[in-house]
């Protein structure tokens, strides 16, 4: 299994530059969020996978069981609170999307900047 | 078994995001984007990660969903044009890739028990939560406890986001303003005319409900919590109103109702952490609320818990119902 020691690291590189390829070269402002998810996701399975250590369980206590390695904790908390506030965000980027579809009647984004040079 | 299943898991997730960017159909993309996030769920399971896990799967495969569709309802379903400047973005892309692909070579192998992340305060957390908090489930302690601040600052960041929303999608269009005209009496708004999704529901919502009260409330003893059980009662709601229709969702939870919880949640945390410095101790310490230091650590994290739950669940339904109330363009 050594050559797989690294295979979460390299998993996290290729989503994380997926979700950027979706950001920098769709044009759809949808299509844009959408990759900035994955993009979020990515750096989300970075720090989970850190907080793993090899034959740990879940960081909750049980009287029944003792002596067992703990993972970290301290990563999960910080992407727990972070897919609640990633979804805030992406929902206030969607509220975004729709206003201007209203105004312009379009998500694309060069027919905005077209609209936007007359 | 585990380490391959994994693997497989992990590659399941590019595949699925390969297919995201590619389609043009955005309600394919949506629809992929809620089996991609159910993978990375599964995937949090496997490395010890249950409260992330069960966020996650409430919050991405289920809520996110709903938004985006939404959102798709309101704009449009497909990408209209073809990628312009592909090989350049293509090339940056692959040039950043290989940047942080050449870094990741600098990581401690997987699951390394030495790896300096473990090092630093890890081991005090999981050392001394029997002493100080004495609850089972360490991430809730650091969360609600330990790293108060941060959790403070979330809070009020998705209460912002929420705010956010509401100020972008209330304004309004024409002078017909922007609820649809009394659309309680119309069969054909929901899906109330189909028996099975309509039966599906009915049974569905108050089990879901009380699921997201088991984990609002067992979030010191399992994996759980106000952020995990904000999102569940808001999925059950929005589970309600996608078949009986937005109208009756807000005649059981008005908008007013919604405004309160939301704004109540930030205010009892808040407030619970102004209590504790009345009581002589630093802002969101606990220890002062009970006799005791280490029940009063309980009740202040039974009670921000709340607050977190009450938030999350307002500021998601009110996001939901902002997009649900938007006339078509």
């Amino acid at each position: 299994m050594e050559f797989l020691g690294l295979y979460h690291y390299w998993v996290f590189v290729v989503l994380l530059m997926i979700g950027f390829y979706a950001v920098v070269a769709k044009v759809n402002l949808i299509k844009k969020l959408i990759g900035l998810s994955i993009f979020q996701s990515a750096v989300f399975l970075l720090y989970i996978t850190m907080s793993k250590v090899s034959g740990g369980t879940a960081p909750i206590f049980s009287e029944k069981i003792t002596g067992v390695l703990y993972s970290n904790p301290l990563p999960q908390v910080l992407i727990l609170t972070a897919i609640v506030v990633g979804i805030s965000t992406t929902a206030l980027g969607l509220g975004i999307v729709v206003r201007i579809k209203e105004e312009y009647g379009t998500t694309e984004e060069h027919e905005i900047q077209e609209i936007d040079r007359r | 078994m585990t380490v391959l299943f994994g693997v497989l898991l992990l590659t399941l997730l590019v595949i699925t995001a390969v297919a995201i960017v590619r389609t043009k159909n955005l309600f394919v993309a949506v629809m992929l984007l809620g089996i991609f996030s159910l993978l990375i769920a599964a995937n949090f399971f496997l490395l010890d990660a249950a409260d992330v896990a069960l966020t996650e799967a409430a919050v991405g495969a289920g809520i996110s969903t709903v938004l985006f569709l939404g959102a798709l309802a309101l704009t449009s379903e497909f990408e209209h044009a073809a990628t312009p400047h592909r090989w350049l973005s293509l090339a940056v892309v692959t040039g950043a890739a290989l940047v942080v692909l050449y870094a990741t070579f600098d990581k401690p192998e997987f699951g390394d028990p030495n790896a300096p992340v473990h090092q630093h305060v890890a081991p005090w957390y999981l050392q001394k939560t029997p002493e100080y908090i004495d609850i089972p489930n360490v991430v809730t302690a650091v969360l609600g406890s330990y790293r108060g601040y941060d959790t403070l600052g979330e809070v009020f960041v998705v209460f912002t986001a929420g705010i956010g929303v509401l100020f972008l999608l209330s304004a309004r269009r024409g002078p017909a303003g922007r609820r649809r005209p009394d659309q309680a009496h119309d069969p054909a708004i929901g899906l109330r005319s189909h028996v099975i999704p309509l039966v599906v529901s009915r049974l569905l919502a108050p089990f879901i409900l009380l699921f997201g009260l088991y984990v609002q409330f067992h979030g010191e003893y399992g994996p759980g919590g106000g952020f995990q059980a904000g999102a569940l009662i808001a999925a059950a709601f929005i589970l309600y109103a996608l078949i009986e229709g937005e109208e009756r969702t807000l005649r059981v939870l008005p908008q007013g109702a919604l405004n309160a919880l939301m704004v109540g949640g930030a205010l009892l945390y808040g407030g619970v952490g102004v209590v504790g410095m009345l009581e002589g101790a630093e802002f969101l310490n606990y220890s002062v609320l009970a006799a005791n230091p280490v029940k009063g650590q309980q009740l202040g994290i039974i009670l921000i818990e709340a607050g977190v739950g009450m938030t999350v669940t307002g500021v998601l339904l009110s996001i939901f119902h902002a997009f649900a109330a938007r006339d078509r363009a």
